[in-house]
C-alpha cells in the first residue's frame, strides 16, 4: 500500500480523504463497483461518499464514478463528519479504476491518472469507439501506446484482461475489478471485509466472488506480469497477434512440414524458387487456392508469383513485392463466390466453432441459420459463362429469382434441407472454371499483375503500391462493386503518377483515401487533386 | 414501471426520528418532503430527478397512509399548475422537474402562480443539469428565479443540509407567500450520504378539507387590477418577509467571519469544491474549518444586502464563487457593495472562468490567485496543487502524457438490442435509394442517430418540437419534403399539439416518425399514455395512432415491429413519395430493450429452473467469409457488433464479430437482408431443456450431416496438415 493511500495523511502531511476514481461505460456496472466500496467503507468505520453523472449520458457512453473514504477516529463520539468533494481534482486521485484500456487513455488525459500518485488498475481489454469499429480498414488503436503511456502516467499500473476474467468466471467486470482493487492493497481493508461487501449485496453472489478472487490474484502479482492483451497490437510482453512466429520459421526452413500430402511438390517449388520472407504467405497461399479449386489451380498460383519474384533484382531485397503478391494474388484468386460461401458454412470445423462460441452444454440444442442474399449477378457469377450471360439478360429469369430472393433466403443449416441446399451449392465447384465470373477475374487478376510488373524494373515501390491496392477489393453485393470500383480508380492513376518520384507515395495517398468512406468521394477528391498536380 | 426499482430503497422513508437514513441525494429529499407534511406531490421525470419520481412512485403504499396524493404530470407545466391547489389552501406542495428545460415549459405557470402568490408551501425541487455529464444547453435557473420573483434555495451538497432545506423551504414559501426553488446539483441528486431523519408527518390540512371547503379570493387572480397589486405586494411584503425568514433562520451561513481581512463569498452548492480547494492550499480542512472567512450562500436568491455588507466590513476584499452566467449575483453584490459605500474590493469572474463548471481544479485556480493577491504568505510556495500548474509544467496532471489520437471520444448512444437502431438503419437504407432529406431531431434516445454511424438528425428544438421543427420547412414548390423525428415521451407531453395539430392545420408536408418505445425511455423508462404494461396507478395502452388521426391525420401507418428494416425502409420510401397533402406520420413501436429485458429476464430463468423449453438466440459472424470491410457496423453501431483480430493468416483488416453480449434483436440479420450485405451473419438458436423431438431431430440431423461432412474433409486431405 501507498502511503498516500494507507492513510489520510496526504502527501503534504495534511489530513485527507482516499480519492478513487471508476471509468467505465454506461450499462457496464461502474455503479455496482462503486456502490460496493462505498458499502466495504461504511461498514467498517469509514465515511464514504459517492457520485456519478445519471442518466442519458450513461446510455452505453463514457461516464466517470467519484469515490471519497475518510476514516472514523477510533473512539471518537460525534465526530464531525468530513466535506467529501463530488468531483475528482487532477492531480488528486489515489487510485483509478478503468474498465477498459482506452478509458484508462482517458483517465490520463483528464489528468486523473498522474505519476507522482495514482495506482492505475486497468483491464487491457478493449471496447472499440466507433471509429474504430466502422473503419474500411483496420482503423483500431495501437493498445501497446496506450500500455506505455498508462504505465507512464501511474505510480502504478495493475492490468489485466479483466472483461475475459469476467466471461470466463461467468460474471461481471465490476466483480473482477473490485478483486484487483482489494489485490493491490491500496485500500486499509482485508480481503475478507471484500468479500463480506460482496455477500451483503446478495446478487449473484458465488459467480462475483469466483470473479473477485480471479482479480485478486491478478492485482496481487508483481507489476509487469500480469498483462494479456486479448486483441489489437501487444506491448512487448506480449505474444503477437498474427501467424505465430515458429510456424513463419518452419515456412522458411520446411515448407513441406506446413502442407498435407498432395501439396508436396508445391512445397518443394516454394522452397527452392521462392525467397525465404515470402514462403509464408506462399504456403498459405498454396493451401487457400487448392481447398478452393483444386491442386492445378494452387500452381496457377504460384505461377502468377513466380512472375513476379523474378523482379525482385529490382528491388531492396525486402522480397515485400512478392510477399504482398503472394498475399492479395492468393486473396484474390480464392474471391467469395456463393460456391466458397456454401463451402466454409458447411464444414464441421465451423460447426464445432459456432457451438463454442454459443457455449453449447450437452443438455442443450443448437440450431444456425443463416442470412443469405444472393443477387442475380451473384448467382449467375457461378453458372457457365453462356448460361450466366443468358441469365442476366432474361427478364423473366431475374423477375423469378427477385422473387425468391429480395426478402432474402434463410437457411437452417443444421436442418436436412437447409444443409443439403448449401452442399449441392458448394459441389458446384467444378463448373466454376467455366463460370462467367471466374473469366473474369482471372483476367483483372492478370491485368494488376502485368501493371505491376511493367513498372517494378524503373520503380519498385510504386510496383508493390499497385500489389497492395487490391485491399480496396473486398465484401460482397454493393460493398464489392464500391470496392471494385475504387480498384480500377486506382489502376486508372497509376499512369498518371507512373515516372514521379513521390508516386508510391501518392498512390499510398490514394489508397488511403478509397478506404477513408464507402462512397467513393474522398478518393475522388483526391484523385482530380493528383491528377492536376501531375498534368 | 421505471427502468429502476427502488422497492427496497423506499423502506428507508420509513425511518423515525433518530435513525440514520443512508442513501441518494434524491431520496432524501423525498424523506425530507415526507418528514415536512407534504399534502401533493406532482413533476415531470428527467435526469437527474427521475428517481424522484420513480421513488414516489414504488412508495404508494407510504403515500397512501399518509394521505400524500402523487401524480406523473403530462408536463411540467401541468406540474407547475397544480401548485395552484396551494393559492387558496394552507396544503404543502411539492414539484420537480429538469431544471432550465423544464422551467421554459412551467414559466407560463409559474409566472402566474407568483404573481398571486400562496398561501400554502410551494417547492419547486429542479435537478440542476450543468456542466459535465448534462444533457442540456448550459443555462442558469437564477434567471427564472429573479423574472417571476421565486426564492432559489442552493444547499451545501450534503444530505443533512439539503434535507433541512427541505423544510426550510416550505416555511420560507409560507412566511413570504411566494414559491420557493430548491436546486438540486447534478451530483447532490446522485449523492450517496447519510443524515439523522424524523417522523413523517401527515398534512394537517389535506386534499379532501379544500374540496370539501372550496374557497376564492379575487385579490390572488391575475387579472386587473390584482395583477399591478401583486407587483407591489412583491417588493413590499413578501421580499422583506423572506428576507426576515432567512435572517433569523440563519439559512445562510458564517464561516470563521473574522479571521482574516479578506474572505469568501459562495454559492452553497458549491461549498465542497471551494474547501477542497482551500484543502488543497492549505487553508481549511477536511471537516470544512476554513482559515478563511466564508460566507456561504445557501439561499443565493435574494441577496441579503446586510448580511453581504457586514461579511465585507472591514475586509480589504472579498472572492465571489459564482457558476454560470451571466454573473447575477456578482452584479448585485456590486450594486449593494456600491449603494452601501463599501472599501472592499469584489473580486469574482476576474480570477474565475467566466462559463463553465467550477470543478474543484477551476476554484483551485481561482481562489490561489486571490489569495496569491491578497496574502501570498499564507501559501506554501513550492507545494502548491499540481493542477494549479500551466500544462506544459511536467508535474502538471494536464501535461501531454498521451496522444490526442489514442483517446476517441465515446458519446452516449443506442443500447444492444435497442428498437430504435433499426428505425435509423432503414431510414439511412431509404435515403440511400430516395436521396438526402432534412431531418428534424427531438428531444429523447432516439437523438442518438445524430452521431456515427447514422449521422442523421440536423437541428432539435426541444422536447416534442421535433415535428414543430420542420414547420418553416415546408416547401410548396418541391418533392423533396422534411422528416421528424418524435419519441411517445415527447408526443404526449406536448408532441400532438405543437407538432402533429400543427402540421394538419398549416398543412405542412413532412414525414413525422413516432418512436413509440413504450415508455418514457431516456428519462429511465417511466410509463407513458400508450405504454402498453397494466399499469395499478394509471391509465395506459392509448393508441398514439388514434391521437393523431384524432387531429386529422390521413396518412398515417403502425410498424409494430421495427427490426423489419426492409419494411421500414419501403415504408420510409412510401411515405417520402406519397402525394397524400399534409403530414404522413409513422408509428414505429418497438419495445425499450432495456426494460424489456428487465422485465423478462426473471420469467426466462424461472421458466429455464422448472425445466420448461427456453430458446435463446445470439447472432455471429463466420470469420472465413467476412472480409473486413465492416459494412454491417456502419449501418448499426451495435455495442455488441464488433471487431476482431482475423484469425486468416493471410487477411489483415480485423473481422467484424459479435460479442456474448448480443441479445439476438435480429437487426443483424435483417441488415443483411435488407442491406443485402454479406452472407457471413448466421443465428444460433441455443435450446435449453430441449423437448424429445427436439433431441430426436438433433440426433438424426447430427448422423446425416456428420456423413456429408466426412466427405467434405476426405476431399481436403492431403492439402492441409491433420490438425
Amino acid at each position: 500500500m501507498t502511503a498516500t493511500t494507507t492513510s489520510p495523511q496526504g502527501i503534504a502531511g495534511r489530513l485527507r480523504p482516499i480519492t478513487m476514481a471508476i471509468l467505465a461505460m454506461g450499462g457496464e456496472g461502474g455503479g455496482v463497483l462503486s456502490d460496493w466500496i462505498v458499502a466495504l467503507a461504511e461498514d467498517n468505520g469509514h465515511f464514504a461518499q459517492s457520485t456519478s453523472v445519471p442518466g442519458v449520458a450513461q446510455r452505453t457512453g463514457a461516464t466517470v464514478y467519484y469515490v471519497e473514504i475518510f476514516p472514523r477516529q477510533p473512539g471518537v463520539e460525534h465526530q464531525p463528519e468530513p466535506v467529501l468533494s463530488t468531483m475528482p481534482t487532477p492531480g488528486e486521485v489515489d487510485i483509478v479504476v478503468a474498465s477498459e484500456l482506452m478509458e484508462a487513455g482517458r483517465s490520463i488525459q483528464r489528468g486523473f491518472s498522474t505519476p507522482d500518485r495514482t495506482t492505475l488498475i486497468a483491464s487491457t481489454s478493449r471496447t472499440y469507439a466507433m471509429p474504430e469499429r466502422t473503419a474500411m480498414g483496420d482503423g483500431r488503436v495501437d493498445s501497446s501506446r496506450l500500455v506505455e503511456a498508462a504505465l507512464a502516467s501511474s505510480q502504478r499500473f495493475i492490468r489485466g484482461d479483466f472483461a475475459r476474467i469476467a466471461q470466463d468466471t461467468g460474471s461481471v467486470i465490476s466483480a473482477v475489478l473490485f478483486g484487483a482493487v482489494a489485490g493491490a492493497g491500496v485500500l486499509p481493508f482485508t480481503r475478507a471485509q471484500f468479500e463480506d461487501a460482496i455477500r451483503a449485496s446478495g446478487k449473484g453472489v458465488e459467480p462475483s466472488l469466483l470473479a473477485f478472487s480471479e482479480g485478486f490474484a491478478v492485482a496481487s502479482k508483481p507489476a509487469g506480469k500480469s498483462i494479456d492483451i486479448t486483441i489489437g497490437a501487444r506491448p512487448a510482453d506480449l505474444p503477437d497477434e498474427g501467424p505465430d512466429p515458429a510456424e513463419v520459421q518452419r515456412a522458411i526452413d520446411n515448407p513441406g512440414s506446413l502442407v498435407g500430402a498432395r501439396l508436396q511438390a508445391q512445397a518443394v517449388r516454394i522452397g527452392a524458387d521462392f525467397p525465404a520472407e515470402s514462403r509464408f504467405m506462399l504456403v498459405n497461399g498454396t493451401k487457400r487456392t487448392a481447398e478452393y479449386q483444386d491442386i492445378a489451380y494452387a500452381d496457377e498460383y504460384l505461377d502468377r508469383i513466380a512472375t513476379i519474384t523474378t523482379l525482385e533484382s529490382h528491388g531492396d531485397g525486402s522480397n515485400v513485392l512478392t510477399t504482398e503478391a503472394a498475399r492479395y494474388t492468393a486473396l484474390w484468386m480464392t474471391y467469395e463466390d456463393t460456391i466458397r460461401v456454401a463451402f466454409h458454412k458447411t464444414r464441421q470445423r465451423r460447426f464445432d466453432r459456432v457451438g463454442k462460441e454459443a457455449r453449447i452444454a450437452d443438455t442443450q440444442v443448437m440450431q444456425v441459420r443463416e442470412f443469405l442474399h444472393p443477387q442475380v449477378e451473384e448467382i449467375s457469377d457461378t453458372l457457365p459463362t453462356g448460361l450466366g450471360r443468358w441469365l442476366l439478360r432474361s427478364k423473366a429469369m431475374n423477375a423469378i429469382i427477385h422473387r425468391v430472393t429480395h426478402k432474402g433466403l434463410r437457411i437452417q443449416t443444421t436442418s436436412v434441407w437447409g444443409f443439403t441446399t448449401l452442399y449441392i451449392l458448394a459441389r458446384l465447384r467444378p463448373i466454376r472454371r467455366r463460370s462467367l465470373r471466374f473469366g473474369q477475374e482471372q483476367e483483372r487478376i492478370d491485368a494488376w499483375l502485368e501493371l505491376a510488373r511493367s513498372h517494378a524494373p524503373a520503380d519498385y515501390a510504386l510496383a508493390t503500391e499497385i500489389v497492395l491496392c487490391q485491399q480496396v477489393v473486398k465484401g460482397y453485393g454493393s460493398t464489392h462493386a464500391n470496392g471494385l470500383r475504387n480498384f480500377n480508380a486506382l489502376m486508372g492513376a497509376v499512369p498518371v503518377l507512373a515516372g514521379d518520384p513521390r508516386a508510391a507515395e501518392r498512390l499510398r495517398n490514394l489508397r488511403r483515401a478509397a478506404l477513408a468512406d464507402e462512397t467513393g468521394q474522398q478518393l475522388q477528391s483526391a484523385l482530380s487533386a493528383s491528377s492536376m498536380s501531375a498534368g | 414501471m421505471a427502468e429502476r426499482s427502488f422497492a427496497t430503497e423506499v423502506q428507508e422513508l420509513r425511518l423515525g426520528e433518530g435513525e440514520e437514513f443512508r442513501g441518494e441525494g434524491i431520496l432524501a429529499v423525498t424523506k425530507g418532503l415526507l418528514q415536512s407534511g407534504v399534502a401533493y406531490v406532482g413533476g415531470y421525470q428527467g435526469a437527474p430527478i427521475s428517481h424522484l419520481m420513480d421513488v414516489l412512485g414504488d412508495a404508494q403504499d407510504i403515500l397512501d397512509e399518509l394521505g400524500i396524493y402523487f401524480e406523473n404530470s403530462a408536463s411540467e407545466a401541468t406540474a407547475a399548475a397544480s401548485l395552484a391547489a396551494s393559492v387558496h389552501y394552507p396544503l404543502r406542495g411539492a414539484i420537480t422537474f429538469k431544471s432550465t428545460v423544464g422551467f421554459n415549459v412551467a414559466s407560463d405557470a409559474l409566472a402566474n402562480l407568483s404573481s398571486g402568490g400562496v398561501l400554502g408551501g410551494a417547492l419547486v425541487i429542479i435537478g440542476e443539469d450543468y456542466g459535465e455529464g448534462a444533457s442540456i444547453m448550459q443555462e442558469r435557473t437564477h434567471a427564472f428565479a429573479m423574472k417571476s420573483q421565486m426564492w432559489l434555495l442552493d444547499p451545501r451538497p450534503n444530505l443533512t443540509a439539503i434535507v433541512d432545506m427541505v423544510e426550510k423551504g416550505f416555511e420560507l414559501s409560507e412566511a413570504s407567500n411566494t414559491p420557493v426553488i430548491l436546486e438540486l446539483r447534478l451530483r447532490s441528486c446522485h449523492l450517496h450520504g447519510s443524515f439523522v431523519a424524523k417522523d413523517n408527518r401527515k398534512p394537517s390540512f389535506t386534499i379532501a378539507d379544500a374540496l370539501e371547503n372550496p374557497k376564492r379570493d379575487l385579490s390572488r387572480v391575475v387579472l386587473p387590477p390584482a395583477s399591478f397589486l401583486h407587483e407591489q405586494e412583491k417588493v413590499n411584503k413578501r421580499w422583506p418577509a423572506a428576507v426576515q425568514f432567512i435572517k433569523d433562520n440563519q439559512l445562510n451561513e458564517l464561516v470563521a467571519p473574522g479571521e482574516r481581512d479578506f474572505g469568501i463569498i459562495l454559492q452553497g452548492g458549491l461549498f465542497n469544491n471551494v474547501n477542497r480547494a482551500l484543502e488543497l492550499l492549505g487553508l481549511s480542512d477536511p471537516f470544512g474549518n476554513s482559515s478563511i472567512p466564508l460566507y456561504v450562500m445557501n439561499v443565493t436568491y435574494p441577496v441579503i444586502d446586510d448580511e453581504v455588507i457586514g461579511f465585507c466590513e472591514g475586509k480589504r476584499a472579498v472572492l465571489l464563487v459564482e457558476e454560470g452566467q451571466p454573473d447575477f449575483i456578482e452584479q448585485n453584490i456590486q450594486a449593494i457593495l456600491r449603494r452601501a459605500d463599501a472599501t472592499a474590493k469584489l473580486h469574482g469572474k476576474d480570477l474565475l472562468p467566466v462559463a463553465g463548471e467550477y470543478t474543484p481544479a477551476a476554484v483551485t485556480k481561482g481562489v490561489l490567485a486571490f489569495v496569491q493577491k491578497y496574502a501570498p504568505e499564507l501559501l506554501d510556495q513550492d507545494r502548491l496543487p499540481t493542477s494549479t500548474l500551466p500544462a506544459t509544467d511536467p508535474r502538471s496532471p494536464y501535461a501531454e502524457r498521451i496522444a490526442p489520437d489514442l483517446v476517441q471520444g465515446r458519446p452516449p448512444g443506442f443500447c444492444t438490442g435497442c428498437p430504435e437502431r433499426p428505425i435509423f438503419a432503414a431510414l439511412t437504407l431509404a435515403q440511400r435509394e430516395v436521396g438526402e432529406h432534412h431531418v428534424s431531431a427531438d428531444i429523447g434516445c432516439h437523438l442518438f442517430s445524430i452521431n456515427a454511424p447514422f449521422n442523421i438528425g440536423a437541428t432539435t428544438m426541444g422536447y416534442g418540437l421535433g415535428s414543430a421543427g420542420a414547420a418553416a420547412l415546408n416547401g410548396k414548390d418541391t418533392s423533396s419534403r422534411p422528416i421528424a423525428i418524435m419519441g411517445d415521451g415527447g408526443f404526449w407531453h406536448n408532441g400532438l399539439t405543437s407538432g402533429v395539430g400543427n402540421a394538419v392545420f398549416n398543412e405542412n408536408d413532412q414525414l413525422l416518425v413516432i418512436v413509440d418505445n413504450a415508455y418514457s425511455a431516456a428519462t429511465g423508462g417511466q410509463d407513458v399514455l400508450s405504454s402498453k404494461a397494466d399499469n395499478p396507478l394509471r391509465s395506459t395502452k392509448h393508441s398514439i395512432e388514434k391521437a393523431v388521426r384524432g387531429v386529422g391525420v390521413r396518412w398515417s401507418r403502425t410498424m409494430t415491429n421495427t427490426y423489419k428494416v426492409d419494411e421500414m425502409r419501403d415504408l420510409f420510401k412510401e411515405a417520402l413519395t406519397s402525394t397524400e397533402p399534409g403530414p404522413k406520420v409513422i408509428i414505429a413501436q418497438s419495445e425499450c430493450t432495456l426494460n424489456r429485458t428487465r422485465r423478462e429476464k426473471p420469467l426466462i430463468a424461472k421458466r429455464i429452473k422448472e425445466g420448461k423449453r427456453v430458446v435463446r438466440e445470439r447472432f455471429g459472424v463466420d470469420p472465413e467469409t467476412c472480409t473486413g470491410d465492416h459494412s454491417c457496423i456502419r449501418i448499426s453501431g451495435c455495442p455488441s457488433l464488433t471487431i476482431g483480430p482475423n484469425p486468416d493468416p493471410m487477411r489483415q483488416d480485423p473481422i467484424a464479430t459479435v460479442l456474448d453480449s448480443c441479445v439476438g434483436c435480429g437487426l443483424c440479420g435483417e441488415n443483411a437482408h435488407a442491406a443485402a450485405l454479406c452472407p457471413s451473419f448466421y443465428r444460433t438458436e441455443i435450446i435449453t431443456n430441449p423437448s424429445r423431438w427436439d433431441r430426436m431431430k438433433t440426433a438424426l440431423r447430427h448422423r446425416y450431416i456428420g456423413f456429408l461432412q466426412r466427405g467434405i474433409e476426405r476431399r481436403l486431405a492431403g492439402i492441409d496438415v491433420a490438425p
